[in-house]
């Protein structure tokens, strides 16, 4: 039988010929990754394991991005103990301030991960290198340890659900849309256990942004990753970032799938996930009674890339935004920071009364620079929106598109960007 | 391997960030963890939690971050085992890699309630309900997880490679 591309991926890593789904795997890594919260855990593990080295300087990757800068003297001393495992043990790929970012943002940046790779990161939205035709998931601290040690992790093979794309998308629409539109029909555990394989003539008309943000939230339908063919556009992206080796990897046309959605592209409409679940989507032009925002977070993983910033600046170049609103823009990374400075966005920003930070996840993960009071509520073109994700308990996220939020920033409540 | 104790009883959708909220993830330490651990879903849970206690919960548990600090959390708080039916892929993965016992048994959680005195074997599966006098059989892991489990966790398993 054939196998789908992420199987194709994991047996070239397992030395073997053929997988088929439910078969448990060891498995060769590319990279190995984590951040400020797991790697800590991970280093404590690692001790104890006999062989308490890593397989690979240049395949491990530490990236202080959760709590860094530094939110408080806990958060410093998890960061220094990174800090110092990376300089003894002469980790290549370690990101101090300065240079670091988002760590999803930064990885496809540096040109770390690239097709046909095999990447575990201990951080859930290690799914997003599926944009590049690279297998990556998110694993554990243990998981982290171990592969660090020895170069290998296991895996159950995957079964997948197929996504079939056509069309394009309307102006205003993106990656956010569509992978928001995906989650709210199979909901947060629809794809549990699976592989979102996307494909069809639609995916040449989605950028690599896009790509990267739907990537991103596979895991916010429980997939195991979420991959993309190789297209030119890749290939492109990758000839800019890196200089690794790349291969391609193809679907066999006989593999089979648990599902097949299609989607239109130009059917879809700027959507918002509403609390306290990634699947409680609507568009926007469903939203009947007004909802009254406090905040509006324009930056992750999920959406802190140029081209949000963009889509974001294009909204907001010339308005104010609402009294008693708090704009943040997070530049995902250092790199995408300078990118905005030298478009002008950044001076923009601050003149439409937003607040510019340096990259980090901060209110993302309810870390630091801007976390909500009880009761209040954020337009935030991150990722989750779970209970207490952004600060107290009885605080909202509502999940959107970068034109969205900041259209909602303009208006003091969730918006389209054509009112404004 | 026997587990037995009271169960406190959540529904789907158990995300890791009620399990261990993020603003306490600038600690690693089990026990440190294990004071916040379920606070933003069952601020009771710390309070009433004792050694060999069950957590019994719907759809998905565990879905959301990759933190390990979540089934670590729930193991230095005194679980001795989670049964759900069904678990967010990575915390399944961080449950069997740390030890933590973990059962998928629809039919258990159908019928299982909070406050149930609940028995667990892990070698065979097989879950009773104490209270309620009824028993179920829970999937059993495949050999390959059987045997990390038995090493009592992935460093074990594969310091017994190296
Ligand atoms: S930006 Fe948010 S979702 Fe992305 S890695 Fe940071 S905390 Fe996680």
């Amino acid at each position: 039988m054939g196998m789908t591309m992420t199987q194709k991926i994991l047996a070239a890593h397992a030395g073997v010929d053929s997988v088929k789904a439910g078969d448990l795997i060891m498995a060769d890594l590319d990279m190995v990754l984590g951040n400020d919260i797991t790697s800590p855990v991970a280093i404590n593990v690692l001790k104890k394991i006999k062989r308490d080295e890593v397989f690979d300087k240049n395949k491990v990757a530490l990236v202080p991005d959760h709590f860094a800068p530094n939110k408080d003297i806990k958060a410093a001393e998890q960061c220094k103990q990174v800090r110092c495992f990376a300089c003894d043990q002469d980790i290549t790929n370690y990101f101090e301030i300065g240079e670091m970012g988002v760590e999803h943002a930064l990885l496809p940046e540096k040109g770390l991960v690239v097709a046909g790779n095999l990447v575990i990161g201990a951080d859930s939205h290690t799914c997003t290198y599926g944009a590049l035709g690279a297998f990556s998931t998110g694993v554990g601290s243990t998981d982290m340890a171990v592969g660090m040690a020895t170069g290998k992790a296991w895996f159950k093979v995957p079964s997948a659900i197929q996504f079939n794309l056509t069309g394009a998308f309307k102006p205003g629409v993106s990656g956010k849309d569509l992978i928001l539109h995906i989650i709210g029909m199979i909901g947060v555990d629809g794809a549990l256990y699976k592989s979102m394989e996307f494909v069809g003539d639609g995916v040449a008309s989605l950028t690599m942004d896009d790509r990267f943000t739907v990537s991103n939230m596979a895991i916010e339908a429980g997939g195991k990753n979420g991959i993309f063919p190789v297209d030119d556009q890749t290939i492109a992206y990758m000839k800019e970032h890196s200089d690794k080796a790349y291969t391609v990897y193809e679907a066999d046309d006989d593999a089979s799938y648990d599902q097949v959605i299609d989607i239109n592209l130009s059917d879809l409409k700027p959507t918002v996930a509403f609390p306290h679940l990634p699947e409680n989507t609507k568009t926007v032009d469903a939203i009947k009674e007004p909802v009254k925002i406090d905040q509006v977070v324009i930056g992750s993983c999920t959406n802190g890339r140029f081209s949000d910033f963009k889509k974001a600046h294009d909204v907001l170049k010339g308005k104010h935004v609402a009294k008693g609103v708090r704009l943040i823009i997070i530049p995902a990374t250092q790199q995408i920071y300078l990118d905005c400075m030298e478009a002008g966005f950044l001076k923009d920003f601050i003149e439409s009364g937003g607040t510019v930070s340096t990259p980090t996840c901060g209110p993302c993960l309810g870390g630091h620079m801007g976390i909500l009071a009880a009761g209040e509520r954020c337009v935030s073109t991150t990722n989750r929106n779970f209970v207490g994700r952004m600060g107290h308990v009885d605080s909202e996220v509502y999940l959107a598109n970068p034109e969205v939020a900041a259209a909602s920033a303009i208006l003091g409540r969730i918006a389209a960007p054509d009112e404004v | 391997m026997n587990a037995k104790g009271k169960v406190f009883r959540y529904g789907d959708n158990v995300d890791t960030d009620v399990i261990i909220p993020a603003r306490y993830l600038n600690t690693s330490d089990p026990l440190e963890l294990a004071e916040h651990c379920m606070e933003d879903i069952d601020k009771e849970f710390v309070n009433n939690v004792h050694k060999g206690d069950i957590i019994v919960a719907d759809d998905n548990f565990g879905c959301g971050s990759s933190r390990e600090h979540a089934p670590i959390a729930i193991k230095a708080s005194g679980v001795s085992c989670v049964i759900a039916n069904s678990f967010a892929r990575i915390f399944y993965r961080n449950a069997i890699n740390i030890g933590l016992p973990i059962l998928e048994c629809p039919e258990a959680v159908n019928t299982i309630e909070s406050g149930d005195e609940v028995e667990v074997d892990f070698d065979s599966g097989k879950i009773t309900d104490v209270t309620k006098n009824q028993t179920f059989q829970g999937q059993a892991f495949p050999e390959f997880m059987q045997e990390l489990i038995s090493a009592g966790g992935l460093v074990n398993y594969i310091n017994k490679t190296l």
